[in-house]
């Protein structure tokens, strides 16, 4: 199985590390035709307007979207959920999103960095519950009817799964554990 | 429903942030104006200054931390992460910096030092720091005292990207050769480096610094910028180079995309056309003994 991981900016580097180990080809996509042949896409946490400025800037909202409807899985993480998202409330003007999950997210929801904060996390389909790290996170406001709520912090979700889109408002990438991206690959984009 | 207990401010938080700018470029700005043309010209963050680091050396004098009300006016016209600097060992500054709600304090060498002999000691803080560096023991020296990120140093405010390079090489060249060492020899390369074993058996250990590396001081053209990347840092710090350019928002998107795609030529050269007039650069030999700010911190 091959899964492209968007590498326009941001924590690249670690979701392909992660994903190796689990004997998955994970490569780095740079430009849109790196998008053929993979069968799920991982949006990595970053900045989501430079990450979005750069997705325009060499034409990836419609290449995403074209790849999607020919069954590409996709999971966003952090700035990839805002991007993933239909609604994003508290986005600079005129940032595009690819709009593809019914889910409403909330920018820069938890505050600033000194906000930031590491939480245990209990997922219906983990005995053991998972380390989340939130760094200036989103959360996820609403979800639409369709979409699965997978884990909540709180009052808010933080994790969510439409048929083969996921998003999660935190980093599974930066803790070293890989139960989050088995889930990805075996479930949302292999199931 | 899980139970809320939050930890703020942990060792993985603080370098987290750092590894989300990873791949981008963090622009100098002096004020609301510049801070929402980096932003819109995709800058991971802002560095919030009074004043960028070619007029702080042209204006001479000792240079501080900015004035809260400017740093206050950034923080408040962007959504990106704000980041801002503080004097080498001032811990009162950064006490300032972190009340403001600023994301990111840059301990840095641009600013008159506070302190010959002491850095802050960053662990003393919810917010996370980044520091300069000209090779691994001074790296891994700011390291042990808390910070979560480094950059080499360069030297800023000129324009010339040769001590960054020079800075970078040393940092990867230590790195190649505390991997390369027989376990015994680490002890001998903590010595030799000034820097806590722990951190240099890490290093040994894992062939790479323990925390993000950005580059820094000089950078001025989309091909500085890859030149650097190439070269293995995370990212780049672009100070006076692109406010002090003929062309600011064009020049500061094509630093961001030369970045994102730098081992691609072709890319580089279509955004490096057309740019108008670069800053004016310095020789760093011209710089008088003494006023070279990489050799701030210790």
């Amino acid at each position: 199985m091959q899964i492209g991981v968007l590498a326009l900016q941001g924590a690249f580097r670690e979701h392909i590390v992660t994903l190796e180990a689990l004997d998955v080809r994970a490569v780095a996509v740079r430009l849109p035709e790196q998008l053929e042949g993979c069968e799920g896409l991982v949006i990595p946490g970053g900045e989501s307007t430079a990450i979005a400025k750069l997705m325009d800037a060499y034409g990836f909202y419609e290449p995403i979207a074209r790849r999607h409807a020919e069954g590409m899985g996709i999971w966003g993480t952090c700035a990839g959920a805002i991007l993933v998202a239909k609604n994003v409330i508290d986005a600079v003007p005129d940032q595009r999103s690819l709009g593809l999950m019914d889910i409403t997210v909330r920018r820069n929801a938890y505050g600033r960095q000194v906000d930031s904060f590491e939480a245990p996390l209990q997922f219906d389909s983990f005995f053991e519950p998972f380390q989340g790290v939130f760094i200036r996170a989103p959360w996820i406001e609403e979800v639409g009817q369709g979409v699965d709520v997978l884990a909540s912090h709180g009052e808010h979700v933080v994790a969510a799964r439409q048929g083969d889109l996921m998003a999660t408002v935190f980093h599974p990438e930066l803790t070293g554990d890989p139960r989050i991206h088995r889930y990805f690959v075996e479930s949302v984009v292999g199931g | 429903m899980t139970e809320r207990v939050n930890e703020t401010g942990t060792l993985r938080v603080k370098t987290g942030l750092a590894e989300m700018l990873k791949g981008g470029v963090i622009m100098d700005v002096v004020n609301a104006e510049q801070a929402k043309i980096a932003e819109d010209a995709g800058a991971v963050a802002v560095m919030s200054l009074e004043r960028v680091p070619a007029d702080i050396r042209a204006a001479g004098g000792v240079a501080r931390m900015a004035d809260p009300t400017k740093v206050e006016e950034i923080v408040k016209a962007v959504t990106i992460p704000v980041m801002a600097k503080c004097r080498i060992g001032h811990f009162v500054e950064a006490q300032v910096l972190q009340s403001l709600g600023v994301d990111y304090i840059d301990e840095s060498e641009v600013l008159t030092p506070a302190d010959e002999e002491y850095h802050v000691n960053k662990w003393d803080f919810t917010v996370p720091f980044v520091c300069g560096c000209r090779n691994l023991g001074e790296a891994l020296r700011r390291i042990a005292e808390g910070a979560a990120m480094v950059r080499t140093k360069g030297e800023p405010g000129t324009g010339n990207v040769v001590e960054a390079v020079r800075h970078m090489r040393s940092v990867s060249t230590e790195i190649a050769w505390v991997a390369g060492l027989r376990e015994e020899q680490v002890f001998d390369a903590a010595k030799q480096l000034e820097a806590p074993y722990e951190l240099v058996k890490w290093v040994h250990d894992n062939g790479k610094l323990p925390v993000v590396n950005f580059s820094a001081g000089g950078i001025a053209t989309p091909a500085d910028a890859a030149l650097m990347m190439q070269l293995g840092c995370d990212g780049v710090f672009v100070g006076s180079g692109i406010f002090k350019s003929g062309d600011p928002a064009k020049r500061a998107r094509a630093i961001v995309e030369a970045t994102t795609h730098y081992e691609d030529a072709d890319i580089i050269a279509r955004v490096s056309r057309d740019l108008g007039e670069a800053m004016v650069g310095i020789n760093i030999s011209e710089i008088p003994d003494g006023e070279r700010m990489q050799e701030r911190g210790w």
